[in-house]
Parts: structure tokens; C-alpha cells; sequence
């Protein structure tokens, strides 16, 4: 059944893992997501679906217990923030490259280095361009309320298993930490032995006397093989960027300038494009859900129709060279961002809307 | 050759290669311990019938292609990652027999912290650690168990401690915590020694199915080319040399 509740993003991470039926969940504690492991403990699942929880060492550790794990055909997952998943990035590589479905979860905040526990977007360019060594992409899934942090676990892990793909959803400090509504999807038991024998053929899970052994390894030698094996990582990236682009957009309908923005800051864009709105001034929205697969055409699209586009993030200017690809110099692409966990109101977005589009220069 | 005919007569032949070890040519340098190793975990594998629920988890090393031998399940592990990757895999599989195969790079450098939170945790998973003291897949550098005054291409004069530390004796510390149940050091350099690891590695297994915590098989080993001697030269510097550092017998054997 589903239920009503009122919570904070990654504890709704932590209850929607439950009830979607993952198997397991290995994480360390980092500020601003450590509620999605604690909540876990708190849950304790393994006495209900008989799900995994564990405190791993370090990331590092963390994220080859989810290559372990999925390699063995089971629904997997780990969180953790900007610096943690900077140690990630090998066992990604791995995953990747293993063909493996999982679900990793960042919770950015301020960096480079150990930085701030703020909210922060300026993990956008380890996520959506590799991050880890090697040709390798992965879904990345932008959620902008609580809501869409339980709905895109459930999400994450469909697109992981459909594609045999990692899956990143990449959140912010801001999402992670905010309390709203949530309506929880309705629990669903996990997956059985033989369902997952069924589903994944090719998972470790101790080799019968009628089959071969499984044997899950991300090492070729033989470098024609090797490029064989990059050949079809392609394919499978082009059918997914065919397939599961998403995004959201407000107001565009009629509107002269664009703002792109990605995560909780799309909400704060969106209520100074309302107050923009009533002094006559017609800006729309692009949201973007996927970030990998990036939604080039409707930016494409739009770029033809209005004078400008603005792209708004907690960085120094990431997701605009995507939005500049997109929009072929047929327009001026300019960017606002706050920097090392600072979160603009509406009336920054505004002014520094203003600034660029409407001052004569 | 009268008697080689005779030997080879069915009801002569006691000793045959296991079912579970493949026809596929090893890639370990004559003489190197690997073989008698991944041969002995073949054959208790199949003694004990249990293949059909056996993952081994593979290191970065020497031992990376382990996985090419043993006709069993296997996952490739990162460097030093091994006993993390096996981790998960126990916890959510837990009637499988789990185990690690990892060289001293891979499970005393880089993969220390992966290896001692394992066994602290008590996982019911086996690791087996062949040691050799030296990096043999990249060619002969110094490990973290390389002994003092030691050749190796990255240290060309000899270990030194006041510039590399101390030989580590990772089994030692192991054998200290709670969670392990059996820790052992074994070597397989005379038939006898054989025998013994075989019966280690069964005992580690059965631990493993029966949840009794981590287990621990040493395989104290050589690596005659990277030491850059023969084989049978190998195994009496192995004696003279690593045993005293290394010496074989059980750490613990808690029933």
C-alpha cells in the first residue's frame, strides 16, 4: 500500500530501498546523507525482507561490496557524499565495465576536497563524463524533491537492470536534507533465487552442473577482444541515450529567454521565473531529470525559439557545456552559480538574469 | 620405460588431475607455488561436493587469472578489494561457500584495510594468502612482506627498514582478532606440506558453510622468477629464509 509520510530526502531514499525490495545496502557515514544508513539501521530490514544493511570501512570498501553483490545478480546500493564517491570512482569504473546494475546515491556538497557539508551541483562533471578510468558512461537521475528521491530508487534500479548499468542518482545537500511529503510506493517482496536466475543468466551465484562457470571479470588482454568489449558498452550508452532522456519543463511555451537548471536550484528558478512572470518578463524552464542521457534536443529545440539561455548551478559552470552543445551558438548561453555550498533565492537567479539579458551593455 | 607402462596401468593410477581444474595452460611460471595451490583448492571443492555453490573471488596479481583454471563461479576482484567484494556476496548468498585467493601485494598493501575489517567483522568467508614476498605479475618489486636485506627491482640493494619498514606479518595480526576462527600458515614445497595445506583449505572451507567466522590459509610460497633463481634453489631459500619470518603452523584453531 502506499503511505503519506513527512520526511527528510534520504530518509526517503532508505524507506523506498525497503519497499522496492532491494537486497542489500553498504555504506559510510557522510554528512549531508548519513540518514540513509541510519535510517536503514533504525528500519532494520533483515528482519522484515531480509535485506542486507551493513557499515562498510570506507567507500572504497563500500562500493566493491555493491560490485560483489551485483555481480551475483541481487538489487544493490550504496550513498554517500561528494568525497566519498570520490573514492568510489575505481569500483565504478569496475561496475561499468562488469556490466553490473546498481544504484549509487550522491548527496553532493561543497568541495574540492574535504569542503563543506553544504548543498552543492559541482559533482555534475565526475558524473555525467565517466569520473573513474576508461570509455564508460552511466545513468545519472537528478531528483528535485523528496518525492522523486524515493520514486527514483525504484526508477534506478528498473534502468540498472534493464541496461546492466550502473545508476547514479545525483542529488544535493538541499534535497537530501529537506523534509516535504512523500508518498511511498507500496512495498513489494524481493526477488527470489529463481527469478534471478531467470532474469540475470549471467550473474555468480555457484555454477550448476548444466551450466559453464559465471565468471564476472573486468580484464581483457587480448586488446582486439578489449575494444570488442568497448564496442558493445557503446551500444548499449546509444540506446540508452535513445531511450530514457527526461526532463521537465515549465512555462516554455510562449517564453523569450531559457533557464537550465538541474536538482532542487530548478525549484528556486522556477519561483523567480513566476515572479519574472508578473513584471511581464516571459522566461521558461528546462529541467533536466536525466543528466546522462543529457537533454539535448528540447535545449536544441528551444534554443531556436528564444533570445537566451541562462544555466543555473551550484558550480562554476558544469552542465553549461552540455547546454552549449546543445544550443550551437544560436543564442548567448550564460551562467549563474554559487559556489562552495552558498544556495541563491530567487531574486539572485533574477538579478542575475537581468544582468545578462536585459542591461544594455 | 617398462615401468613408466606399468605405472600407468587404470588400476595403478591413484593420483589423477580434479574435474574441476580445466585443460587450459597455466600462465605461472615453472615452479611457482600457484599450481600445487589452485590444484589443492580443485580438489577440495570437488571432495566435497560443492561446487554448485562455490564463488571464488579473484585478486589482482599473479593469481588474476585464477578464475581461467578452476571450473567454478569466480569474480574478478579490484586490487585488493577481494575480501570486500566477498563480503557482500556471503552476506547475501549466505549458503555459498565464499572465498578469497590473493597474493601479499594484493591482500597486505592495498587491500590491508579490506583484509583485517573482513576478518573483524567475522565474514564466513575463506582467504587464502599466498606469500611470496614479492610482486611476481609486475616483475619482481618489493611487497609488504619482502624480508629485510631482500633483492627485489624496487629495492636493488636490499631491503633496507629504515627506508621500507618492516616485513609485515599480516597473518599474525589476523590471528589476533576475534572474528577469525582458523588461521593458518602452511606451505606446499614437499608432498607432506601438500597433504597438510589440502587438509587446511578443507578445514577453512568447512568453517566457511558452517559460519564459524573467517578463515585464514597462508600458503607461504616461491616465486622462483622473481627471486631470479631455480625452482628447487626456490624452495631451499624459501626454507632458510622465509620460514624463520614466516614459520609455518597454526595461528588458531578454535573448535
Amino acid at each position: 500500500m502506499e503511505e503519506v509520510r513527512l520526511m527528510k530526502g534520504n530518509e526517503a531514499i532508505a524507506h523506498a530501498a525497503v519497499r522496492y525490495g532491494v537486497d542489500g545496502y553498504f555504506g559510510y557515514p557522510i554528512t549531508p546523507q548519513s540518514e540513509v544508513l541510519e535510517t536503514l539501521e533504525e528500519l532494520m530490514p533483515w528482519e522484515t525482507t531480509g535485506m542486507v544493511v551493513l557499515q562498510a570501512e570506507s567507500e572504497v570498501a563500500a562500493i566493491n561490496m555493491v560490485y560483489g553483490g551485483a555481480s551475483t545478480g541481487k538489487a544493490v546500493m550504496t550513498s554517500s557524499s561528494s568525497p566519498g564517491v570520490s573514492l568510489m570512482q575505481e569500483g565504478l569504473s569496475y561496475i561499468a565495465a562488469g556490466e553490473l546494475p546498481a544504484l549509487v546515491v550522491n548527496v553532493m556538497r561543497g568541495g574540492p576536497g574535504l569542503g563543506t557539508i553544504h548543498p552543492s551541483q559541482a559533482d555534475y562533471f565526475q558524473a555525467t563524463k565517466g569520473g573513474g578510468h576508461g570509455d564508460y558512461h552511466f545513468i545519472v537521475l537528478a531528483p528535485a524533491t523528496v518525492q522523486e528521491m524515493a520514486d527514483f530508487v525504484g526508477l534506478g534500479f528498473d534502468l540498472a537492470f534493464k541496461y546492466r548499468t550502473p545508476v547514479m542518482m545525483l542529488a544535493d545537500g538541499i534535497v537530501g536534507q529537506m523534509m516535504e511529503k512523500v508518498v511511498l510506493p507500496p512495498a513489494r517482496p524481493r526477488r527470489t533465487e529463481q527469478e534471478i536466475a531467470e532474469q540475470c543468466p549471467w550473474a555468480v551465484t555457484g555454477r550448476p552442473e548444466w551450466r559453464k562457470p559465471n565468471v564476472l571479470t573486468t580484464l581483457e588482454l587480448d586488446s582486439y577482444k578489449m575494444e570488442e568489449n568497448n564496442r558493445r558498452y557503446q551500444q548499449t550508452y546509444d540506446l540508452i541515450k535513445r531511450n530514457e532522456v527526461r526532463y521537465k519543463e515549465y512555462h516554455t511555451e510562449d517564453a523569450e529567454y531559457l533557464i537550465v537548471a538541474f536538482g532542487s536550484i530548478a525549484r528556486i528558478c522556477l519561483k523567480a521565473i513566476e515572479d519574472a512572470r508578473e513584471r511581464g518578463i516571459k522566461i521558461g524552464l528546462v529541467r533536466p531529470v536525466t543528466l546522462w542521457p543529457f537533454p539535448e534536443e528540447i535545449i536544441s529545440e528551444l534554443s531556436k525559439k528564444v533570445k537566451g539561455i541562462l544555466v543555473v548551478e551550484l558550480n562554476a559552470g558544469q552542465m553549461i557545456e552540455d547546454v552549449r552543445m546543445a544550443a550551437k551558438d544560436r543564442v548567448p548561453v550564460y551562467h549563474f552559480g554559487r559556489l562552495g555550498g552558498i544556495v541563491p533565492n530567487p531574486q539572485e537567479v533574477l538579478d542575475a538574469f537581468e544582468d545578462r539579458f536585459l542591461k544594455s551593455k | 620405460m617398462e615401468n613408466n607402462e606399468y605405472i600407468k596401468r587404470p588400476e595403478n593410477l591413484v593420483y589423477s588431475k580434479p574435474r574441476l581444474l580445466n585443460d587450459n595452460n597455466m600462465h605461472y611460471c615453472p615452479g611457482c607455488s600457484h599450481g600445487v595451490v589452485h590444484r589443492l583448492v580443485a580438489e577440495v571443492i570437488e571432495e566435497m561436493g560443492v561446487e554448485h555453490k562455490t564463488i571464488g573471488i579473484a585478486p589482482v596479481g599473479c593469481a588474476v587469472f585464477a578464475y581461467s583454471y578452476i571450473d567454478v563461479d569466480w569474480i574478478e576482484a579490484a586490487h585488493g578489494r577481494a575480501p570486500a567484494v566477498a563480503t557482500a556476496v556471503r552476506r547475501l548468498n549466505p549458503d555459498r561457500l565464499v572465498f578469497t585467493y590473493q597474493g601479499d601485494g594484493d591482500l597486505a598493501a592495498i587491500g590491508t584495510a579490506e583484509t583485517i575489517h573482513a576478518a573483524n567483522r567475522g565474514e564466513n568467508i575463506t582467504i587464502i594468502f599466498i606469500n611470496n614476498g614479492i610482486y611476481g605479475m609486475t616483475g619482481g618489486q618489493m611487497a609488504p612482506t619482502t624480508l629485510e636485506g631482500m633483492t627485489t627491482s624496487t629495492t636493488p640493494y636490499g631491503r633496507r627498514v629504515d627506508l621500507n619498514g618492516y616485513p609485515l606479518k599480516i597473518t599474525e595480526l589476523l590471528a589476533q582478532l576475534p572474528g577469525t576462527c582458523y588461521v593458518t600458515r602452511q606451505s606446499v614445497h614437499t608432498p607432506a606440506t601438500v597433504r597438510k595445506t589440502k587438509q587446511a583449505i578443507r578445514k577453512a572451507f568447512e568453517n566457511s558453510l558452517a559460519g564459524k567466522g573467517t578463515s585464514v590459509v597462508e600458503v607461504v610460497s616461491t616465486c622462483n622468477s622473481g627471486w631470479k633463481m631455480s625452482p628447487a634453489k626456490a624452495n631451499e631459500w624459501m626454507v632458510e629464509n622465509m620460514f624463520p619470518a614466516y614459520p609455518p603452523g597454526d595461528l588458531k584453531n578454535e573448535e
